[in-house]
């Protein structure tokens, strides 16, 4: 552009210049880039370092930090500058916490984070403010539905995928024909089971019964006494952290995973299996990623992330490295150049991932699409017995309530 | 809802009930007696499960973890009184509140700090890890009938040492008139240490023994300090008795509200509003007798 037309001339001139400037700049053996040569881009880490999930917290950003370490400590030539910040997973402090970063520190990109309450306070600013924005947890479905924006994406999972991929499986099953579903009821607990309904009753299965505890409430005997008396086929139950801990340990000492098999989403099983003993043997989630997947792209990373870190990583550490893949991916389209936002969005939008969990690519509401496996849980690992759906989009009415 | 079902419940719902009275008589026995409310209770009820975790794993035996676990327990209750809740004697309730506010702050740091962010799990002891089949698919853990007679226990062992003991009498006479008390030669600042060391030592008690059937992990205690405080105000404020058959009821009210369905008019009650069932109970009780069931009148 701008290579003829003789109005250009004075233009032309300078680029002249500039190239020639850089090319002298190259031998010297600085990187070439024209535009806003040697500026770092700056990237808010805003992440839960403290509280109930200040582990996902860490695994995020070593995993991100791993993806930049491999592509040699810089993205596409850019080098890139941290600023953290501790959200606390406290949605009231959200705001605040984005604010800073975004109008005092003027970052270019925000990567946050877990908690879905303070995911929904940050989009609030990244979408008003257009600054990229990528979503390594957070699974609430608005974020890449009503919410969505060209500027924010997510790296994860929406909570509806891993309910509908159980809820695939269990259709699938002859002997599976009514299942009671028990969660929190709160609104990732009602998109985990929306998702597996979407999926069972589709099937031609039946839910006998939705069975919810206010959240965080963890008195579940009542409710376990209730599923015994129905008899289900099978009960799909969605908890997490220490709730779900002792849901699985609550339902095995009732005697209950004998007679009626117990299946989830992933994070019914994901951290708890040394708190919980053998209680959850046998339990059955999906998830988009597990343990032992035979890939090489996913043992080079498990080797590549024990080796910096001294830690396993987990499914939190893998949106990390993803999330640093997918502004890498954008970054080597734009030479680095993140100030041509429009043809970096562009390139992170057309990413094809080779992610640990397996391929990746972004929705139309730039969710990922990926694979989601059937896990089973063996001694105190969430073992791959399969893939429950291959590239699995997102719940059809989150999408189509994405304008953008 | 089928007769067996129905029993099973009912013995679900005294069952929490109990628990609930072990951790909430500290509360009410501290405020009873002491006049100090005290917000980082369910604190401490992590603190036990925490504590039955690490000294489990350290010792190897939950039989000698527990009694470890109160000692301890006993040590931090004297120490704290002793640093920080002796001031507060002569203070407005606002004070207190503020001040154990910042004790939950501080020891969840620390329980930050000590023992990590982890979800934890105590093995149940051997000696009670079966069951009893009560149905064809159902049974229950032997282990959750003993935590029942635990807790009872411990009520009449409350019972006995405040009515019919010499130091029982002491903390009575000191609820009621504390300079009087202090006028007839008794020292009535080692009465309070050991009545707020007991408070303390009975929320990580039952955080202790419930740690095997829970799970341990962090901000257990706050969900359970709010149903301890509808405890006390339903029970009346430092009634022991009243916290025992304040537990019970919302034992059976809350256990019942999550599984009855009960409708009004097409309008879908129960169990959509079960999260409710607690505080409509308290709000209730309280319409009718503002003091709660065995306070003093107000």
């Amino acid at each position: 552009m701008g290579d003829n037309g003789s109005e250009k001339r004075p233009e032309l001139s300078r680029r002249g210049f500039l190239k020639a400037g850089a090319a002298v700049a190259g031998v010297a053996g600085i990187p070439a880039i024209a535009r806003a040569q040697g500026a770092k881009m700056k990237i808010g880490l805003m992440l839960p370092y403290t509280g109930a999930f200040a582990a996902p917290g860490i695994a995020i950003e070593n995993g991100f930090r791993l993806a930049l370490q491999e592509a040699g400590g810089k993205f596409a030539g850019r080098d890139i500058e941290f600023i953290k910040i501790d959200d606390e997973s406290e949605p009231s402090k959200a705001t605040d916490n984005i604010n800073r970063l975004v109008t005092r520190d003027k970052v270019d990109l925000v990567l946050g984070t877990v908690h879905s309450g303070v995911a929904a306070g940050m989009i609030r600013v990244t979408k008003e403010s257009g600054v990229l924005h990528i979503i390594p947890n957070a699974g609430f479905g608005p974020a890449t539905g009503a919410l969505c924006a060209p500027n924010i994406f997510r790296t994860s999972f929406s909570n509806w995928q891993s309910g509908f991929a159980m809820g695939v499986v269990m259709s699938k099953r002859p002997a599976v024909k009514n299942v009671v579903t028990i969660a929190w009821r709160y609104a990732a607990g009602e998109e985990f089971v929306k998702g597996f309904k979407d999926a069972y009753l589709k099937g031609g299965g039946k839910v006998t019964k939705e069975l919810w505890l206010p959240f965080p409430n963890v008195e579940f005997q009542a409710l376990l006494t209730e599923i015994a008396a129905i008899k289900p086929d099978a009960a799909y139950a969605f908890f997490a952290g220490g709730g779900a801990a002792k849901f699985v340990k609550d339902y095995n000492q009732a005697g209950l995973s004998k007679s009626v098999p117990l299946v989830g989403p992933g994070f019914l099983t994901e951290g708890v299996l040394d708190a919980v003993g053998g209680a959850a043997e046998g339990v059955e989630t999906t998830l988009h990623y597990g343990d032992g997947l035979e890939t090489p792209k996913n043992k080079a990373f498990r080797l590549g992330y024990a080796k910096t870190f001294k830690l396993q990583p987990d499914v939190y550490a893998v949106a990390g490295y993803d999330s640093g893949l997918l502004l890498e991916a954008g970054l080597k389209a734009v030479k680095g150049d993140f100030g041509r936002k429009a043809d970096l969005i562009k390139a992170m939008e057309n990413a094809k991932i080779d992610s640990p969990r397996g391929p990746m690519r972004l929705s139309k509401a730039h969710n990922p699409i990926h694979d989601h496996y059937l896990r089973k849980v063996v001694g105190n690992e969430n073992r791959v017995a399969g893939i429950a759906v291959k590239a699995l989009d997102d719940d059809p009415a989150m999408m189509a309530a994405c304008k953008m | 809802m089928e007769f067996s079902t129905f029993l099973i419940q009912l013995l679900n719902g005294v069952q929490y009930g109990l628990l609930l009275f072990l951790v909430s008589s500290g509360l009410t026995l501290v405020f009873g007696i002491m006049g100090i409310i005290n917000i980082a209770h369910g604190s401490f009820y992590m603190v036990g499960a925490y504590l039955a975790w690490s000294l489990t794993g350290a010792i190897g035996n939950f039989w000698l973890a527990l009694p470890a676990g109160i000692v301890i327990s006993v040590l931090i209750g004297m120490l704290l009184e002793w640093l920080v809740i002796r001031w507060l004697y002569h203070r407005d309730h606002l004070y207190q509140v503020l001040l154990t506010y910042g004790l939950i702050l501080v020891v969840e740091e620390l329980r930050s700090v000590l023992w990590g962010d982890d979800v934890r799990g105590v093995d149940i002891p051997k000696i009670l890890s079966a069951s009893i089949p009560l149905t064809e698919n159902q049974s229950y853990p032997v282990y959750r009938l003993w935590i029942s007679a635990v807790c009872l226990l411990v009520a009449g062992l409350m019972y006995w040492v405040i009515q019919k003991t010499r130091l029982g009498m002491m903390i009575r006479a000191g609820a009621s008139n504390r300079e009087m008390v202090q006028s007839l030669g008794i020292n009535i600042q080692v009465v309070y240490r050991v009545v707020f060391a007991a408070g303390l030592t009975l929320a990580a008690l039952a955080g202790m023994i419930a740690a095997p059937v829970s799970a341990v992990f962090p901000g257990m205690g706050n969900h359970v300090l709010i149903v301890c405080f509808v405890v006390v105000v339903i029970g009346g404020m430092g009634s022991v008795k009243g916290a025992l058959i304040a537990s019970l009821l919302i034992g059976l009210v809350d256990t019942f509200g999550k599984v009855v369905t009960l409708a009004i008019g097409g309008f879908k009650v129960l169990p959509e509003l079960s999260s409710m069932t607690v505080y409509v109970l308290m709000a209730a009780i309280l319409l009718w007798r503002p003091e709660g069931l065995f306070g003093k009148r107000l």
